[in-house]
């Protein structure tokens, strides 16, 4: 264990009307065995000691499954270590007197609300638009009348493996979301029992996508370098040829 | 005060679910549109609950804290989720499960419910598999199975280290499916501060939007709380950040009974802790027991590195004590023997407060690709957090703060003694007992929200008048106002204390007098520590920021000044009841090696407390156990 000393530039905002700007603090004596947001944490206890508000930013589970916590440090979508989320980033991945620039994600479609917190709402609009499969409670036949490849199934898992966290869109330089859309659509269209809503599934989650301002992709794959879940934009790929096939069969 | 009746049906163990959802009242399908229902919580428990209600018909408004209802702490869950399906041929059996879960409970649940629950399960799986979650498959394409603890037959369906966030998004799926469909209203970053009872009904909730600070109130027939567990009030525990007791706290002083808040359950398998920073612990999942060995050295203090300990100086102490289930005892005696052994001067690393797990032997018998198979998240969570790599150097584990069986008190259908209030998942008392067993959380949660409420809430509906809510009466104004008083206190005392270093003491004095053994000096002592924290809260907390936008320290203000009441009433439970028993262990009572000593003439019973006034001895209600099925004995897992 050993202790450094850090240089933060925080992004701050009121809130969603209010202009934001960096503010300058340090972060001093930081165990190394920290995670990046318990040094938050120490810097928010100081700040308020200070008679200061603390920085607001989203987190929950802290364990990297959630998909609550994001920012941007050094331009990096959760920080420089890969397939991490920057609550299991930890303090030994940072030298002794570096300086680091924490933004929240910067999307059109993740208005700013304070801080480092971001309203990812339009993640949720895309899924209710038709990422899942329409059974009902007590509608379901018995777990094995179904047998499913391993393969599909490990597939499938891959891309259900998506947190929600938002990362994709924020490394994005068209602040797509084409990775978050495509994990969904992919990961129910591997399985048996997703296929029978497959066509009309990919045409509205991709119409919601559009409707929410995100970008298009122009095949730049920072999203899966950044995404802490290391998805795969083959998924994107296959989302795209089920999309001009369901378009292709709803004409004819 | 009514008594409490538990409304379990009558007749055999194995008929009274069939029997009771033949004969209990329905809601004409034409009128279910006309009923709102409130579930607060979107975990599994109130997302399959929620989800299931609209499809059934009902106008259902639902609350979670987190921005999004699929990121309840139920994502969170790794190892697995229990169902007696047998597929894997070994003898397992609804029986079977309704025996573990009880014997597990060290036999202080209610057998009826419990039946219930096994015979359920089975359906979870199916319905989740439909709704397209990828559990583990073998290649033949049928599902995996693996054992947990305090199981002798692999029943615990998995998605690799990831079961509780496939079947989260899957229910949070069907919830969506419904937002889509205009039956549900979703409200998230929004808590609720209230419940509105109306002549000893429940009839609403009082909420805050976390981000603009607004107080609204909201009116329906039912209100169902899926609010989760209060681990958290012992500050570190495995449990989200957010996790608090306030839902199911304000309600039980509005009316609603705490059913054994004493029954907290100490995982055994966590991250030790390492420093004075940390926010929180991580859990390892209990499945690592399948193939992870647990020892310490034989000598006290050996500083050795562990691969320099030959075999015959290590001490594996849960396969010398109980040969027969070995490292997969039940979560209660893995914790115990741990703190045993780092009481000793065994333990290991550089606290001295941890014992490894070893996984030299499965990686010599299985190799590393089946390692890596079946917790590759695991380890790689593992070496993120600790620097170190678990293919190489064993794990170094000690027990934390994981789960609570105590809970609001809940009826056969759920319904707490407040009519009109439901309660399911972790923030009821229900299923298990003085103990929990691994995988069984899971199998809880969504046996209340898809197939045991979505019954039972009709039978209250049935014969309440739909579309009388409203929030236009005194008690909602009131509620409101008491609401807005409470925040306006908490921003106005501008003290020198942070809201987390109040969070912290409590904490650490529920983890020591309050933890994992208990005795009455130590909880006496408790009890004027938490009276003086408390005190000294309301005088010295520092809450900065305002009520009206997004104010983080205010809501962790809010949840803790709940905490520092609500752990006098854990105390008084925990005093009150002179027995050992699961989860709930007292030094004063233990067997001659050591094993929890219950008493049944005694304590066989419930212990619902009722409010009696912040900082007062609540009153005590009690609730018998009655066995017909199994018969009451001592555990055994030797
Ligand atoms: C790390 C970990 C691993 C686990 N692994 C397993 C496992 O492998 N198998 C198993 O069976 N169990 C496991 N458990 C236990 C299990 O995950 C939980 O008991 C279960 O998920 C609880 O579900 P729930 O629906 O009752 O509540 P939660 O999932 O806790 O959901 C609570 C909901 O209530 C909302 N809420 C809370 N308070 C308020 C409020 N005041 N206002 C508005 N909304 C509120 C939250 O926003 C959230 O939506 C694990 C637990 C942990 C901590
Ligand atoms: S806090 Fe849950 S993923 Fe980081």
């Amino acid at each position: 264990m050993s202790k450094i000393n850090l240089t933060l530039k925080v992004w701050r905002q009121k809130n969603g009307r209010e202009k934001g700007g960096f503010e300058t603090y340090t972060a001093k004596d930081i165990d190394t065995d920290m995670s990046f947001l318990e040094m938050l944490d120490v810097v928010n206890e100081q700040l308020t000691h200070e008679g200061k508000e603390p920085i607001a930013f989203d987190h929950d589970c802290r364990e990297g499954v959630c998909g609550m916590c994001g920012a941007v440090i050094n331009g990096q979508a959760h920080g420089p270590l890969k397939g991490t989320t920057l609550c299991q980033l930890h303090m030994r991945n940072f030298r002794n007197g570096e300086t680091l620039v924490i933004e929240p994600w910067r999307s059109r479609g993740f208005p700013i609300l304070k801080d480092l917190v971001v309203d990812r709402s339009a993640f949720d609009r895309i899924i209710a638009a038709g990422g899942y499969i329409s059974v009902k409670t007590g509608q379901a036949p018995d777990a094995h009348a179904v047998p499913v490849r391993k393969e599909d199934s490990d597939t499938a898992f891959d891309a259900a493996a998506c947190i929600g966290c938002g990362a994709c869109v924020a490394a994005c330089p068209n602040a797509s979301a084409m990775l978050f859309t495509a994990a969904k659509v992919s990961h129910l269209s591997h399985l048996p029992q997703g296929q029978v809503e497959a066509p009309e599934r990919v045409i509205k989650m991709v119409e919601q996508m559009d409707k929410e301002r995100f970008g298009n992709c122009s095949n730049e794959y920072e999203c899966e370098a950044a995404c802490p879940k290391e998805i795969s934009v083959e998924h994107i790929a296959r989302m795209n040829s089920e999309y001009r096939q369901a378009k292709w069969k709803a004409k004819h | 005060m009514p008594e409490l009746n538990a409304k379990i049906p009558s007749g055999p163990l194995k008929d009274k679910w069939t029997q009771h959802k033949a004969h209990i009242k329905l809601v004409n399908p034409a009128n279910k549109h006309k009923y709102n229902i409130i579930v607060v919580g979107t975990g599994l428990a109130g997302g399959s609950a929620a989800a299931t209600l609209a499809e059934l018909g009902y106008n259902v408004q639902v609350f979670c804290f987190q921005d999004s209802p699929r990121r309840a702490h139920s994502i969170a869950a790794q190892g697995g989720i229990n169902a007696s399906k047998n597929y894997p041929n070994d003898g397992d059996s609804i029986y079977r499960l309704f025996y573990d879960t009880i014997k597990g409970g060290d036999f202080r649940s209610r057998e009826a419910n419990v039946y219930r629950l096994a015979e359920v399960s089975g359906n979870i799986i199916d319905q989740c598999v439909a709704q397209g979650v990828p559990f583990a498959r073998e290649y033949a394409g049928y599902l995996d199975n693996r054992s947990f603890g305090g199981a002798q037959v692999s029943r615990t369906f998995y998605a690799r280290g990831q079961t509780g966030q496939q079947l989260l998004l899957g229910a949070y799926s069907a919830l969506m499916k419904e937002v889509n469909k205009g039956s549900v209203k979703m409200f998230p970053r929004t808590e609720m501060l209230e419940l509105v009872v109306v002549d000893g009904v429940a009839r609403g909730i009082v909420t805050r939007n976390l981000v603009t600070g607004d107080i609204e109130t909201h009116a329906a027939d039912a209100v169902v709380l899926a609010t989760g567990g209060y681990a958290n009030v012992f500050h570190l525990s495995t449990n989200a950040k957010g996790a608090n007791v306030t839902a199911i706290w304000r309600a039980h002083k509005k009316g609603a009974f705490m059913a054994n808040p004493c029954y907290t359950q100490i995982h055994p398998t966590c991250i030790p802790v390492h420093g004075d920073y940390q926010s929180k612990l991580t859990l390892m999942s209990e499945s690592l027991r399948n193939d992870g060995r647990v020892w310490v050295p034989k000598k006290p203090q050996d500083k050795r590195n562990p691969r320099d300990i030959p075999e015959e100086e290590r001490d594996y102490y849960l396969e010398r004590k109980y040969p027969s289930f070995g490292n997969l005892v039940p979560r209660d005696l893995a914790s115990r023997n741990a703190k045993e052994v780092c009481d000793e001067g065994r333990g290991v690393g550089p606290t001295g407060q941890a014992v490894y797990l070893d996984f030299a032997d499965a990686l010599k018998r299985s190799g590393k690709a089946v390692l890596a198979e079946r917790y590759g998240n695991l380890f790689d969570m593992y070496e993120k957090i600790t620097g170190s790599n678990p293919y190489d150097e064993p794990m170094m584990i000690y027990p934390a703060a994981h789960y609570t069986m105590g809970g609001l008190w809940v009826d056969y259908n759920l319904m707490s003694n407040l009519p009109g209030l439901f309660v399911i998942g972790e923030a009821n008392f229900s299923d298990h007992g003085a103990n929990r067993l691994g995988a069984s959380a899971l199998m809880q949660g969504l046996a209340d929200g898809y197939f045991i409420l979505p019954y039972t809430i009709g039978d209250y509906l049935a014969g309440v008048k739909a579309g009388k809510a409203t929030t236009d009466i005194p008690e909602f104004k009131e509620a409101e106002k008491y609401a807005k008083e409470k925040i306006n206190r908490l921003l106005t005392i501008r003290g020198k204390r942070t809201v987390d270093e109040f969070h912290r003491e409590l904490g650490l004095l529920m983890w020591n007098q309050c933890g994992m053994a208990r005795d009455e000096k130590g909880l006496k002592e408790a009890l004027s520590r938490i009276f003086e924290i408390r005190n000294e809260f309301w005088q010295n907390v520092d809450v900065p920021g305002s009520g009206t936008d997004l104010n983080q320290s205010l809501e962790r203000a809010g949840r803790v000044a709940d905490f520092l009441e609500f752990a006098e009433t854990m105390v008084y439970d925990a005093l009150h009841r002179k027995e050992s028993c699961g989860g709930h262990f007292r030094e004063e009572f233990q067997t001659p090696e050591g094993e929890a000593l219950r008493n049944d003439n005694h304590f066989c019973y419930v212990a619902a407390w009722e409010f009696n006034g912040v900082g007062k001895e609540p009153v005590l209600h009690k609730e018998p156990l009655d066995f017909e099925e199994v018969h009451l004995a001592q555990r055994n897992y030797k």
